[in-house]
């Protein structure tokens, strides 16, 4: 994409927001069933922040640093969600009952932890990676 | 779960192991494996016959959607059982004989006993349940299972051909039969067909009698290759022999017949039902067994064959089905065409299936199965000869083998029919047994024709492709002479079936008009002296011989030479029709340009939207009781509207791309202002993701160019926006007055309240996506799935526009 240098600022920039965009990210996932936020735009989010790496450095090297086969990633994610649906069937739930309880964990304190946040979880995953893979195959394709 | 639901799903579970064996243990045919299942099923169901020879029946329960009356209850009756012997004991015969027709070497091994593995499990499926919808499940997969077996070797065009063929028709039939239970569902409000048997009364006085009917039987009729929708069946035939033996003789083929005999208790007793069966089965019978007499591939032969054997057992229950009428299951009169049937039904099984085995020798050793070229095969395969022997002699109908007495069996059915005095047959009734008759003599004459063809005659071995030809191998040989040793068997001893098979299947096919304790008494015997019968059996034998002995005199007329079938025309012709006038209305409003889309679908919502106002008059806002709008609202929507307005006069890309992000960054701002932060949040990233997006493509984007549109296009699109706008405009208030003037509940309310107990979240768009309303969230990211690999396919595979995916 970007062949010629002069993209230093952008480059040195981008080291620092996406980490904190990460970072936001996650945060946005886990805290969605309290507050906004949620799978969908979690994953956008890391999306964007893959996205601006993509942007500021050159395809191949971003290619070479994170490895993932983001149609995969869709698969797994589609899997997550599918499953916490037939996990509650089998124990004679209707598909896709959701269940939450709270626990205290060391360090964090008490926490609540529901199935809906593996649902999540796959939801997460199928937008980040499918973001992506519809951006990067455009972006690939150079004929 | 019982035993019996894990019966049906077994086979299901051994698919998916299939592929690992397959893979890591390379040096044992995959079939041996595969063979252990259907043995060990056989043997389970065999444990049941005690129980339903006296007349006991097992029903289990399972739920699946209550709500909706769909449930997985499996119901083993007589007729049920049969079914489950049949599917596994013939299943294990086929899969032992596949071992020695598929070669481990060169065969993908666990494609095919994947897909065999899958139709089992489906075809008990279809047996074993009671709900039609479960049925229909089970049903859909048997088609999908024989298309991918038809296809089993895809690189031929012929076998992608006749699986497309028997897709097409059975899965058209598939669907016309939902809409059949539907309307069955609509009559008596169940789908368990014992609910259905015990309303019979109800669904006969209903005015949905005749679509219910027409509809089940369309599904039935496909599956069932009745005529005309039998063309699939010859087609399908490009599939290897064992599956050809398996599901498109002995077993899937029969699940037309099965639903029909199953809902004998249903709509048995009316004259359509009555007429429509017996007349398709009976014209079903004739075109198959003349068609057959045409046919030069020795599966082609088998295969019409088949398509007129199953004809003839269509029309015994249909002229069964008048028991119902006369609530008298005790009289021999027409309870003799259900036995025939139902023993015709078994019979089939075993001497079809012998003989498409030894067709696949046949085919195996000498690479040809044109009888054109085949001839004094009777030294070179003794044992494949005499296995054919048997299985033609069966099927001609002639001493002492089973065939003969269910053809003796189905000529008093058909003549009984005469005698019913209903339905009018007692003035043209007679032209039924004329009919069962002339189909028989054609039926003769084509088992003579391929026995003659293939073993007698002078053996030529230059006209083959191979130098040697031997008997197969002992392996490949057990099956098809078990089956010829049932054949001789139960035509030595057909009683042996009749207390423990028979009478309860009979039993099942016409329920609750036995009162209880009574049981059928059957009692098959050779000889009845010299009934019309045997004299029939006479008449087909000289005629068939007289035919078969003149064969040099029509051997080189039209009627010979050709083998296609005439619907198979229609079928073609049809089906070039389909997809060119697909095409052609394909190409019509194809353009390739976005705004000539963005017409059709905004012409058409205007139009939608207008008439439904029109039509309930909901223009008429009455009460429009709007909160005060505060100044920096007023300018958050001026600037709003601004953006929008000038994109059309823009130029320039960059400033087109920067004018629409402003007009999506309004909107997010919007959501913050309505209080809405998860919205506002999403709305936000799509924006920056569609930027970067932009940015991507950017480089690639053609030069805007000025199309010149003439001032008439110009005002229709005027006219089409303004139209949008003031549809939704007007749509949104009427929707506003309305939410005011009828008092329901919002929705929202229960979301609020119940989200923090039921869901332990309390933020409610996130509950409602993950909890609440979870599927439409995993369908969404399931479309969202399908969409990228739609955009990846169309982008990375580069398709020219006539490649074959």
């Amino acid at each position: 994409m970007m062949q010629k240098p002069n993209n230093m600022m952008l480059q040195t920039l981008a080291r620092l927001i996406i980490l904190i965009i990460l970072s936001f990210s996650i945060y946005l996932l886990l805290a969605g069933h309290n507050s906004p936020g949620g799978g969908f735009v979690g994953g956008l989010m890391t999306a964007s922040a893959i996205l601006i790496l993509y942007l500021s450095f050159d395809l191949k090297s971003i290619q070479k640093a994170i490895k993932f086969d983001y149609i995969k990633i869709i698969g797994i994610g589609l899997l997550f969600a599918s499953l916490t649906g037939v996990v509650s069937m089998l124990f004679g739930f209707p598909f896709l009952k959701q269940f939450f309880d709270y626990f205290t964990l060391p360090i964090l304190g008490e926490v609540e932890l529901t199935t809906a946040m593996v649902f999540d979880l796959g939801v997460y995953f199928v937008v980040l990676a499918s973001a992506l893979t519809i951006i990067l195959t455009i972006a690939e394709d150079d004929k | 779960m019982t035993l019996l639901h894990w019966a049906v799903l077994l086979p299901f579970i051994a698919a998916i192991l299939i592929p690992f064996l397959y893979k890591y243990l390379k040096r044992i045919h995959t079939g041996w494996f595969v063979l252990i299942l259907p043995l060990v099923l056989f043997v389970y169901f065999l444990s049941f016959i005690p129980k339903t020879s006296s007349g006991e029946v097992i029903l289990n329960n399972l739920n699946w959607v209550p709500s909706l009356g769909i449930n997985f209850n499996v119901y083993l009756d007589g007729l049920s059982l049969l079914f489950a012997l049949l599917i596994t004991g013939i299943g294990s015969l086929v899969v032992l004989y596949s071992i020695y027709y598929l070669s481990k070497h060169k065969e993908k091994l666990n494609n095919f006993y994947v897909y065999l593995l899958m139709f089992m499990g489906a075809m008990l499926g279809v047996v074993l349940s009671d709900n039609l919808i479960v049925i229909y499940v089970f049903w859909e997969l048997t088609s999908i299972a024989s298309s991918l077996l038809i296809s089993y070797w895809y690189t031929r065009e012929k076998s992608v051909y006749g699986a497309q063929k028997s897709m097409y028709i059975t899965v058209f039939g598939g669907l016309s039969m939902l809409g059949g239970f539907s309307l069955l569902y609509v009559i008596a409000g169940t789908f368990s067909i014992r609910e259905l048997i015990a309303n019979a009364d109800l669904v006969m006085a209903s005015s949905l009698f005749i679509p219910a009917m027409i509809l089940v039987l369309l599904g039935a009729f496909t599956k069932s290759a009745q005529f005309p929708f039998h063309i699939w069946l010859p087609d399908a035939m490009e599939a290897p022999t064992p599956v050809s033996a398996y599901l498109h003789s002995a077993t899937m083929v029969k699940a037309g017949i099965y639903l029909v005999a199953r809902l004998t208790g249903v709509f048995g007793g009316a004259p359509e039902w009555f007429w429509i069966i017996t007349i398709a089965g009976l014209v079903t019978l004739t075109w198959g067994s003349i068609s057959a007499v045409r046919q030069k591939d020795l599966k082609g032969i088998l295969a019409f064959s088949t398509v007129s054997q199953l004809g003839l057992i269509m029309s015994l229950l249909g002229a069964g089905s008048a028991a119902f009428y006369f609530q008298d299951g005790d009289n021999a009169l027409y309870m003799t065409a259900i036995l025939a049937a139902v023993f015709h039904l078994i019979n089939h099984a075993t001497f079809k299936g012998s003989l498409f085995m030894a067709a696949g020798i046949i085919d195996h050793e000498t690479g040809t199965r044109d009888i054109r070229k085949l001839g004094g095969l009777m030294t070179v395969l003794p044992v494949t000869a005499t296995i054919s022997l048997i299985g033609l002699a069966s099927m001609a109908g002639l001493p002492p083998f089973n065939g003969f007495l269910s053809k003796e069996l189905f000529f008093t059915g058909m003549l009984n029919v005469t005698e019913y005095g209903i339905f009018n047959l007692e003035t043209f009734g007679f032209i039924i047994p004329v009919i069962a008759w002339i189909a028989s003599v054609f039926t003769f004459l084509y088992c003579i024709l391929m026995f003659s063809k293939t073993f007698m005659g002078k053996f030529d071995i230059s006209k083959l492709k191979v130098k040697h030809v031997h008997e197969a191998p002992i392996g490949m040989l057990i099956s098809p002479v078990i089956l010829a040793a049932l054949v001789v068997v139960f035509g030595l001893f057909p009683n042996l079936l009749a207390y423990s098979l028979i009478e309860p299947a009979m039993a099942a096919i016409i329920p609750g008009i036995l009162s209880p304790g009574e049981f059928f008494d059957v009692h098959i015997s050779h000889w009845h002296g010299f009934s019309p019968e045997l004299w029939m059996t006479f008449g087909v034998v000289a005629l068939g011989i007289l035919l078969f002995m003149t064969f040099k005199k029509w051997e080189n007329t039209a009627f010979y030479r050709g083998e296609q079938d005439l619907f198979n025309y229609a079928y073609d012709s049809g089906y070039e029709g389909l997809i060119k006038g697909s095409q052609w209305i394909t190409r019509l409003q194809m353009t390739g340009r976005l705004r000539d889309y963005f017409i059709y679908m905004n012409t058409f919502i205007i139009l939608i939207m207008a008439y439904t106002m029109y039509r309930y008059s909901l223009p008429a806002i009455q009460s429009l009781d709007l909160s005060p709008i505060p100044i920096y609202f007023w300018l958050v929507i001026l600037v709003f509207i601004g953006s929008i307005v000038v994109i059309p006069f823009i130029n320039n890309r960059v400033a087109l791309i920067i004018a629409t992000g402003v007009s999506g960054f309004i909107v997010a701002l919007l959501f913050v202002l309505f209080r809405a932060p998860d919205l506002a949040l999403t709305q936000l990233l799509i924006e920056s993701v569609s930027v970067i997006l932009f940015m991507l493509v950017f480089y690639h984007l053609p030069k805007l160019k000025k199309v010149k549109t003439p001032p008439k296009m110009k005002a229709v699109k005027l006219i089409i926006s303004i139209g949008f706008g003031l549809m939704i405009t007007l749509g949104s208030l009427s929707v506003f007055s309305m939410g005011q003037e009828v008092n329901f509940d919002s929705i929202s309310e229960y979301y609020t309240e119940n989200s923090k107990e039921e869901a332990g979240g309390y933020n409610i768009v996130n509950v409602i996506l993950v909890d609440f309303r979870g599927l439409d969230t995993m369908l969404e990211i399931l479309v969202v799935s399908m969409a990228v690999l739609t955009v990846v396919s169309l982008i990375r595979l580069r398709f020219k526009g006539s490649e074959d995916i």
